[in-house]
């Protein structure tokens, strides 16, 4: 069974106060080398088999649609086993 | 008059909203998230809340729900909306509006009478305002921190579509302060505080509130 996975991160641009808040918690526990931290989502769909090119395209657009919001939002799909 | 209020699952304050139609001297109609008409509404609000447990993001579920198709395409025809807090958040995702609504910028979720300018007037929600004028109005939401792009922000400014905007101290990092937007036309208007809550002084900050909706009733009735 194979799993199309679709990663959303927030734009650059987007201010991001979660990954924020994470990014100075992460000095108080030792990780003093993580200069910042931006939070995203990640959506796992599974397929039988492995999945046609169409059925990728077909979930590019589930993410442009629903998965993701492409005003705040950037997005990736790939496969993996 | 009929104004239709939206219930989805999760929704909070479509009672107060109703009750704010009736206040304003309009009847309202409860409209159900699976409904497939708008049983002769002639004007719509989106209530605050959390439709859909705001799972995923803040509005995307709802604005895939049967009744919103409906709403989205009378909208497009000039049919009065109003999205307050969880209902601009929903008409941003159904893109009647432009931008997004992300998480306040001090992470915590506001609720507080917040101070705001109603800086355009020739809406179909705001029309019973002096243009500039001060009010107090109940704010409370987590996302509620406006977004959009350098281009967009410009031509929202430029074409005067702020309807409304924070004074006194940032509440949540929106750029330019914005509150709240319209849409081209005026017809469809998204406000992150909270008018519902504010139309009499017994149960609000203030009557602040009440104009949003009355002004919808004078734009029906002038039709």
């Amino acid at each position: 069974m194979a799993k199309i996975v679709v990663d959303v991160m927030l734009k650059p641009e987007i201010l991001d106060p979660q990954g924020q808040a994470i990014g100075s918690a992460l000095p108080r526990l030792g990780f003093s080398f993580a200069k910042s931290v931006r939070q995203g989502k990640r959506f796992e769909i599974e397929v039988e088999g492995q999945p046609t090119q169409i059925q990728l395209e077909e979930i590019g657009k589930a993410a442009e649609t629903l998965l993701a919001n492409p005003v705040i939002e950037n997005f990736s799909v790939r496969v993996e086993n | 008059m009929k104004v239709g209020v939206v219930t989805f699952p999760g929704s909070l304050d479509d009672r107060d909203a109703a009750r704010a139609v009736r206040a304003a001297g309009a009847e309202s109609v409860a409209l159900w998230h699976a409904d497939a008409d708008l049983h002769g509404v002639e004007a719509v609000i989106l209530p605050g809340g959390f439709s859909y447990g705001d799972y995923l993001r803040c509005g995307a579920i709802s604005r895939f729900a049967p009744v919103m198709s409906m709403i989205i395409k009378q909208a497009q025809e000039g049919m009065p909306v109003l999205g307050i807090c969880n209902g601009f958040q929903v008409l941003c995702e159904s893109h009647l509006l432009p931008g997004a609504l992300t998480r306040n910028h001090g992470l915590h979720f506001l609720c507080t009478d917040q101070k705001l300018r109603i800086e355009k007037t020739d809406t179909a929600w705001t029309s019973s305002f002096v243009s500039g004028v001060e009010i107090v109005i109940p704010l409370k939401n987590g996302e509620g921190s406006f977004q959009c792009d350098d281009e967009t922000l410009e031509i929202l400014e430029r074409e005067g579509r702020v309807v409304a905007r924070y004074l006194g101290d940032d509440p949540n990092g929106s750029r330019n302060r914005i509150a709240g937007i319209s849409n081209a036309r005026g017809n469809v208007v998204g406000l992150m505080p909270h008018p519902e809550h504010a139309i009499d002084p017994l149960t609000g900050p203030s009557a602040d509130g009440l104009p949003f909706f009355t002004s919808v009733l004078t734009q029906l009735v002038g039709k």
